[in-house]
């Protein structure tokens, strides 16, 4: 089979998903060929394909992206908005949180707002403070909005035909970093079910929770302690919410210990709701208390020195781990 | 006399009749204590709502505010249903989950109605791109108020609706006041209207007290852009008669003025434009007393209705109900 990358897989997928039904059409700041199919090249190739209508380069608009979407969704269509960056959702949160998330609830379910919302970030391309933050605690926090996130390729693949399928709003966050990782392609039809952990690596020491781009820093680690006989179980969450609570309480059950670990900043994280639940749910099976790594406290810096030093790193994470089994 | 035709005048007679007796109704049963919601009251607003939602067929999609009783009479929700919305009854259209503020009603079109001054015209750009996008032909409608004209959202819809030449219609009902704020305390621009054209935008400017005005006005709009020729920005003038929602303190709305626009009232001059049309006072009479009946009907089917159970905090959250609303 070929490789693709994880940028590939999402064109893919948008590309498989226009072609079977005419409902879906993406829209977004540069996103048609025009502009050269958007600044990482997502939605490369389908202008020409399925026309403007259907890849429709908007001006720079954020509300008026998210609120034509949630619009366009209303009336039955599958539309696909694209948020350049994360941090630019600021903007558009009246539309995500007041309209997208709340509208089949306050209708009583008489309409629902089948939109993806594609956006991107990450820390460790210099940036800096306003294009590299991971806000998804702030739509975990909503009720009615699913919030996925892809590590490897193929769930990329599989992730955005599951997002574009759910009849509800997903928030689908793509980590700059990860675009160029290649798997095996999956190929046509694939889909990873949203709401659906992967156990990445299992292990029976202790369970190392996270998702998106950090999951790569978690594998790294368990490869290296296992090399000193620590067994650690990594859970690539893939949704962020809701999420796969049985995966993660099985998982914690088995192994009795359990970090969380996100890019995103530590304080009123995912990682805290994670850790206050699996304690809940999970006191008997506990051996110690849940450990919690996140990003730096501060806006993500400028100087590459400082925004290593900002985010989590392996060191961090084995340290933590080792702590945690009383090996510190 | 009026260019409308006998048969569209007596539909916007009979739509305005309906709007005003729900109002009515509502502040009734406000004073005298049987009900307890908000309500944000729609006098002196009547007929814009009506003549407009005259100019829609059943299929056209509208995007309403909190103060869209209006709009969703007069583009037809059964009232019992939407009585029973209003008291949190789980026979309302929304089961209850609206309420006041929060209307839909699909069936006849009326997909949102927000709480949010001004996010409606964002999305209903989305419904008329979906309606281009499908060809299905049908137009957009969006109303909202003055307030409204200040946000972002309104700045960004309108660009985007004029750039793709969307069948929008975007109907800003000028009832002088955002919130406790008037008109010219929170508007750098003489009207909202004028500001269309910095979008490439035609923009009209009617009257909302005149049925003469504010009909062809909308349905010249409705028409254009069902034409595919492009949105319309029309401001119909007209004069909130209340307070920003019922109970509320309005002091601040100048006597004199309020004195002014009352003798400007859309339902006495309707109804002299009625009887100008040989329209019998009886037979106009008769039209509100059949509303009248109706509505009672409704409300007393309403207070009666069912509350809705704690289950359904769980349903409708996402498509899949949740197993546990944690």
């Amino acid at each position: 089979m070929a490789e693709i990358t994880l940028a590939q897989a999402l064109n893919k997928a948008i590309d498989e998903a226009m072609a079977e039904d005419a409902g879906v059409f993406c829209l977004g700041e540069d996103v048609s060929a025009k502009q050269g199919g958007g600044v990482f090249k997502i939605t490369s190739g389908l202008t020409e394909k399925y026309g403007e209508h259907r890849v429709r380069a908007t001006p720079i608009s954020e509300t008026a992206i998210v609120g034509a979407a949630v619009g366009a969704a209303l009336a039955g269509q599958r539309p696909i908005a694209e948020i350049m960056l994360m941090n630019f959702v600021g903007v558009c949160m009246d539309q995500i949180v007041n309209h997208a998330a709340k509208l089949r609830f306050m209708s009583g379910g008489q309409t629902n707002v089948p939109l993806v919302i594609r956006t991107t970030t990450g820390v460790g391309v210099g940036f800096g403070g306003q294009h590299s933050d991971m806000l998804e605690a702030w739509f975990a926090h909503v009720a009615g909005i699913h919030v996925v996130t892809p590590s490897n390729a193929a769930d990329a693949r599989g992730l955005m035909r599951a997002a574009i399928d759910c009849n509800d709003p997903v928030i689908f966050i793509e980590n700059i970093l990860c675009y160029g990782l290649k798997a095996e392609d999956p190929g046509p039809g694939y889909r990873v079910p949203l709401g659906k952990a992967a156990v990445a690596r299992e292990g029976s020491d202790i369970s190392l929770i996270t998702y998106g781009r950090t999951v790569l820093d978690a594998l790294a680690v368990a490869d290296e302690l296992a090399k000193e006989g620590i067994s650690v179980e990594v859970i690539d969450l893939r949704t962020i919410a809701p999420y796969d609570e049985a995966t993660v309480l099985a998982s914690v059950r088995k192994t009795g210990l359990a970090i969380t670990l996100h890019e995103a900043v530590r304080p009123f994280g995912t990682g805290a709701e994670l850790a206050a639940n699996i304690q809940e749910k999970c006191w008997d099976s506990l051996k110690g208390p849940v450990r919690r790594i996140g990003g730096t406290f501060s806006p993500v810096p400028f100087a590459t020195v400082l925004e290593q030093a900002w985010i989590p790193n392996k060191g961090q994470i084995i340290g933590q781990i080792k702590a945690a089994l009383g090996k510190g | 006399m009026s260019t409308i035709d006998r048969a569209k005048l007596l539909d916007i007679y009979t739509r305005t009749m309906k709007v005003n007796r729900t109002d009515e109704k509502f502040r009734s049963l406000l004073m005298q204590g049987k009900v307890a919601v908000m309500y944000y009251c729609v006098r002196g607003q009547e007929l814009v709502s009506a003549a407009a939602m005259a100019a829609l067929t059943d299929d056209d999609y509208v995007v309403c505010t909190y103060r869209g009783q209006g709009e969703q009479t007069a583009k037809g929700i059964p009232p019992e249903l939407w009585w029973a919305e209003c008291l949190g009854k789980v026979t309302g259209t929304c089961k209850g989950k609206g309420g006041t503020m929060h209307i839909t009603y699909p069936e006849k079109g009326i997909m949102v109605t927000t709480g949010v001054v001004g996010s409606g015209l964002p999305i209903a750009t989305g419904l008329a791109m979906a309606s281009q996008n499908n060809g299905d032909g049908k137009v957009t409608l969006v109303s909202f108020g003055d307030g409204a004209a200040n946000i972002g959202g309104f700045h960004e819809a309108m660009n985007m609706a004029q750039l793709y030449k969307l069948p929008v219609v975007f109907l800003c009902q000028n009832n002088r006041y955002g919130e406790h704020t008037a008109f010219a305390d929170h508007t750098s621009s003489e009207s909202i209207s004028a500001r269309a054209a910095g979008y490439g935008m035609r923009g009209v400017l009617v009257d909302g007290n005149d049925v003469n005005a504010v009909y062809p006005a909308v349905q010249e709009a409705v028409d254009r852009a069902r034409a595919g020729e492009g949105p319309t920005l029309v401001e119909a003038m007209c004069y909130r008669m209340m307070g920003h929602f019922f109970g509320a303190d309005f002091s601040y709305m100048p006597k004199e003025h309020l004195a002014e626009m009352q003798r400007e009232d859309p339902l006495p001059k309707l109804r002299q434009v009625m009887l100008d049309h040989q329209f019998s006072e009886e037979e106009l009479d008769a039209i509100v007393a059949d509303i009248d009946a109706e509505i009672d009907g409704a409300v007393a089917a309403a207070l009666a209705a069912d509350l809705p159970g704690p289950e359904e905090l769980a349903i409708d959250v996402f498509e899949t109900p949740l197993v546990e609303a944690r």
